[in-house]
């Protein structure tokens, strides 16, 4: 069903409200000085968006004459992304180095950025996917770069600008050659004239989705478009590093997914994705995936600041999802859903403690953790040995499943070599994992590091997000199966 | 009754999170519960010895229930032939080490709640017959284990703890590939052990090879075969008395019982094609090497160290020989090799305790001093030596007559193993316990009553199994001799080997 403007904006309420929010938030900065009313209402308008996604559900349609998509696998990304907003909106309200902000704009901001991942994993023609890509980018560079006083954000800041710059030219540059090769902007489109044989030479289709791919593969920080994310995380602002990392890292996927999937391959009946005969991107991305994944945990290992070393973490994990992303089977699809969901819950959880310990300490170093456990932060140090020990993928908690799914899949479509590199990087990183609970646990305090403790709110988000990750480690069986249904791409009436 | 494997497995858990509610600084109230976690498991123990069904090779005291339906993953837990024995000697020794885990000053109530996880781990892999339980539990015990060296252990614990963990989790991550593998490739996809060995004809002998040569290696980690030993020596001497006991007492035999379980019961063809080079010479060369380390140690803990990799090895020549004695023998080595290392590792606290530091030629004459102590010793060390009438005897010499048969130049080589074994534990014992008094140890108490309660259940059960062996071998004779045949009945080649001979 393809609806039209006015029609859609009924499908359409949670953007709406976020929408509303937003220009809510820039007026209110103008009247009130208060801050905390700022923060209280991003709060309160992300969790009203979360209850308008699940209560709008999954509805297959096209909005606005096809550039929108309502499908079951939309709904599981802006789920994902809301609950992204929420944890960052939440820990914004809690960090001190924003605190010191203007927080009016930020929250706008923040919320901007959180309406265009919304649009990222509903895009369905190319001119939205690059518009909702470029509206995450553009206040990407702005929230990282919040921190006025702090050169090392400003520096982010320029960094990313001129690297996201580069990747989203290169990609509109490709998205150009796929109009001239299909004719056509809308995926639909894009699939029935590029699966007509004779449509443009496989060559041209190739060279284009490589030139997409530097968009894409940016927003993922996957290599070899990674080399912004060590310095951006590092100096954003904590909450902002947080929801880069499992916001807008989950929106391009969902994009990516969508693009290489749905748009240009076709599914075969028993669940696995035939890729456009001559154009190998497969054994590209093959090769990203590895590549990825091992120079992600080997670049950490040499890390002594907290945020630099998840950044670089964060770029392995990105390699271990797309392990389900490159073979090509619904298997894989899903795992590397169950994965994103699973990294959101450890990755954030990892991020609020560097975070809880950066507001005591005022550092993000190593060295701050030292004994932690031992000088009255046992809790926060218990937490975050689950949340590294998660993303080792260490059973009983849910980076271990999330990682049985990927190697599963990859295993039984026969992908040995990947199996093999992805368990020896995981052996690897446990390394890099390990550093920090040997540093708080085994590491006696040597008193000047300072006392580490935290406001209600961050330790009850801190216990949610450490519950989440052994529960769903223990049980996961309705998550996976949620991540099985949400698997459909609505892409005409059957 | 239904649930015994269940209560088995888990009490200490209940212990743990009990502990976990304590306050902190009432420390003998949490020894207390620690050991009080570990009753169940005795009593449980000696109710399954009694009512184990000898006769059967099928699984007892079965419980199974659905876990992750969508993916075949069930908690599915039982005990046979192969398992039992395993199951009680983790029962015994977890509740020895309690007691033996009673000095501990630093962190008391991390530390015995660390303890009762590990023991919920060690018992799980035991009892575990779904792979991915298996799994789970192996790879469970990893986290305590790590802590307890690292926060407990001695000056170079640090660096012991990360290295056991890498080597370990290297282990584990083979072994989940080779898990998914059998998954996928069995006709219909399951981790049920049992059904998975049902079905061991389904694998091609490519794949079968693949995956046992993965498995192995998880495996070896972990017994340590050589070459992936170097873990063990450092581990041992850094980890507390207690970790220790149970690293050698424990740990070590969930390597041969993972080969057992799972090499031999789902991958017959590829153990009959593989076993002769990756168990029967890799276990030579462990006695061997190990034995020769062993002399060569100055440091009283890593020479027990080294007399475990020693001793591994006869578990690993006897698992190689395919023959009814081999395999029984190679079980009861398990146990019976799980008792003395862990008299001897307390024997070695007893000590540092009192002048901490284990120097071999730093002590002298203990024997006038502490003469139950030296008694005691003595008695573990002719254990380890394999003295007829100790419970070591009976299964080196079922190992090397089991052994003989088939590989006799592996056999003669780990049967003069036993001279190296002699020299090196009665060269140890005339420099630390007879000679010339050291002044310097005059004023030691002799062992103390806690001590002494550790020691003297173990001591007994060497001495019985010394002469009543049967009572651990009835145990495993039906399901061990059942699991040898269809190893020899699997392999392809059988009815030539036959003519040959």
């Amino acid at each position: 069903m393809q609806l039209d403007n006015v029609a859609s904006l009924s499908h359409f309420i949670p953007e709406l409200v976020l929408s509303g929010a937003i220009v809510l938030l820039i007026l209110l900065d103008l009247i009130i000085v208060n801050r905390r009313v700022a923060g209280a209402l991003a709060m309160a308008a992300s969790v009203a968006t979360l209850l308008l996604v699940i209560a709008g559900g999954a509805s297959n349609t096209w909005l606005f004459n096809g550039m929108v998509v309502f499908d079951s696998f939309a709904f599981f990304f802006r789920l994902l992304i809301t609950l992204a907003t929420i944890v960052a909106v939440w820990m914004s309200i809690g960090s001190v180095e924003v605190r010191r902000c203007e927080q009016g704009e930020y929250y706008a901001i923040l919320l901007s950025a959180s309406l265009g991942m919304f649009l990222m994993a509903e895009a369905n023609n190319l001119l939205m996917a690059y518009l909702s890509l470029e509206l995450v980018s553009l206040t990407s560079y702005i929230l990282t770069g919040f921190l006025k006083h702090n050169r090392r954000s400003q520096e982010a800041a320029l960094k990313y600008l001129i690297y996201g710059g580069v990747a989203s030219g290169t990609m509109i540059y490709g998205m150009s050659w796929i109009f001239g090769i299909a004719g056509g902007l809308d995926f639909g489109a894009i699939n029935a004239a590029l699966s007509q044989s004779g449509t443009g030479s496989s060559l041209a289709v190739f060279i284009a989705l490589v030139l997409i791919l530097a968009g894409m593969g940016y927003k993922v920080a996957s290599v070899p478009f990674h080399m912004w994310a060590p310095d951006v995380y590092t100096g954003a602002p904590i909450p902002i590093t947080t929801f880069l990392a499992v916001g807008s890292k989950a929106a391009g996927f969902a994009l990516l997914t969508r693009f290489f999937y749905p748009a240009i391959s076709h599914l075969a009946a028993d669940g696995n994705w035939q890729a456009l005969s001559g154009v190998d991107w497969p054994q590209l991305l093959l090769v990203i995936c590895m590549i990825t994944m091992t120079l992600g945990n080997l670049a950490a290992l040499q890390q002594n600041n907290m945020k630099r070393l998840l950044a670089y973490s964060s770029i392995a994990q990105a390699g271990y999802a797309l392990m389900g992303f490159v073979v090509l089977s619904n298997d894989g699809l899903r795992a590397m859903m169950f994965y994103l969901i699973a990294y959101y819950v450890m990755d954030a959880g990892a991020f609020l403690v560097v975070m809880i310990v950066a507001n005591a300490t005022g550092h993000e170093d190593i060295d701050a953790y030292r004994g932690l456990a031992w000088r009255g932060g046992l809790v926060p140090a218990v937490a975050l040995a689950i949340f590294l020990f998660s993303l080792t993928g260490i059973p009983l908690t849910v980076g271990f499943i999330g990682k049985f799914y990927l190697f599963a899949a990859a295993i039984r479509g026969q992908f040995y070599i990947l199996a093999l590199v992805g368990i020896i990087n995981s052996v690897i990183s446990l390394y890099y994992y390990v550093r920090p609970i040997r540093t708080m646990f085994l590491d006696e305090p040597e008193g000047d590091e300072g006392a580490v403790t935290a406001e209600a709110w961050n330790y009850g988000l801190m216990g949610a997000l450490a519950a989440a990750t052994i529960v769903l480690g223990l049980y996961w069986g309705p998550l996976i199966d949620f991540a099985g249904r949400s698997l459909k791409f609505f892409i005409g009436p059957a | 009754m239904d649930h015994l494997l269940t209560i088995i497995t888990f009490a200490p858990l209940v212990g743990m999170v009990l502990i976990l509610l304590c306050p902190r600084d009432q420390h003998n109230l949490i020894r207390w519960l620690a050991a009080a976690a570990t009753v169940p498991q005795i009593v449980i123990a000696i109710y399954l010895y009694a009512h184990f069904d000898t006769a059967t090779t099928a699984v007892q005291f079965a419980e199974r229930y659905p876990w992750v339906p969508a993916y075949h993953i069930n908690y599915f837990i039982g005990v046979d032939g192969i398992s039992i024995s395993m199951v009680l000697l983790t029962a015994l020794i977890c509740f020895i080490s309690v007691f033996a885990s009673f000095g501990i000053e630093k962190g008391v109530k991390g530390y015995f709640a660390l303890l009762l996880l590990l023991d919920t781990g060690m018992m799980g892999v035991f009892v575990a017959l779904d792979f991915f339980l298996f799994y789970i539990f192996w790879e469970v015990m990893l986290l305590p284990m790590y802590f307890l060296i690292g926060i407990w252990g001695g000056p170079r614990r640090e660096y012991a703890a990360i290295k056991f963990f890498l080597y370990t989790l290297l282990g584990s991550v083979l072994i989940l590939l080779a898990m998914l593998g059998l998954y996928y490739y069995n006709p219909t996809p399951t981790f049920d052990m049992t059904k998975l060995a049902a079905n061991a004809a389904s694998y091609s002998i490519t794949f079968q090879r693949i995956a046992w040569i993965a498995l192995f290696i998880g495996f070896a980690i972990k017994i340590p075969a050589f070459p992936f030993h170097t873990w063990l020596p450092d581990a041992h001497v850094e980890a507390p008395t207690a970790i220790s006991v149970i690293l050698a007492g424990i740990l070590l035999k969930m390597g041969t019982y993972g080969i057992l379980r799972v090499n031999f019961g789902i991958l017959p063809a590829a153990t009959h094609d593989m076993a002769w080079a990756f168990l029967g010479v890799v276990g030579t060369i462990n006695i061997v090497y190990g034995a020769l380390c062993a002399m060569a140690q100055t440091d009283y803990k890593k020479l027990i160290a080294y007399s475990s990799v020693s001793h591994m090895g006869y578990v690993m020549l006897g698992l190689a020989a395919f023959t009814a004695a081999g395999i029984n023998g190679a079980v009861l080595q398990m146990f019976n090799h799980g008792t003395i290392t862990a008299m001897l590792f307390i024997l070695v606290g007893v000590i540092y305790d009192r002048a901490h530091h284990r120097e071999i030629d730093g002590f002298g004459g203990l024997a006038s001093h502490l003469p139950i102590y030296a008694g005691i010793t003595g008695l573990a060390f002719f254990a380890a030596m394999g003295l007829p009438g100790m419970s070591a005897f009976i299964s080196e010499v079922l190992v090397l007559l089991g052994s003989w048969q088939v590989h006799p130049i592996m056999t003669v080589l780990g049967a003069s193993a036993a001279i190296l074994t002699a020299g090196y534990m009665l060269w140890t014992y005339q420099r630390i316990y007879l000679g010339p008094v050291n002044d310097r140890y005059i004023g030691f108490s002799d062992l103390s009553a806690r001590e002494l309660f550790t020691l003297v259940p173990l001591a007994a059960i060497v001495l019985i199994l010394g002469v009543y062996p049967h009572a651990i071998l009835g145990l495993l004779n039906t399901s061990l001799t059942h699991l040898n045949q269809v190893v020899i009945a699997s392999a392809p080649h059988t009815a030539s080997v036959a003519l040959a001979h």
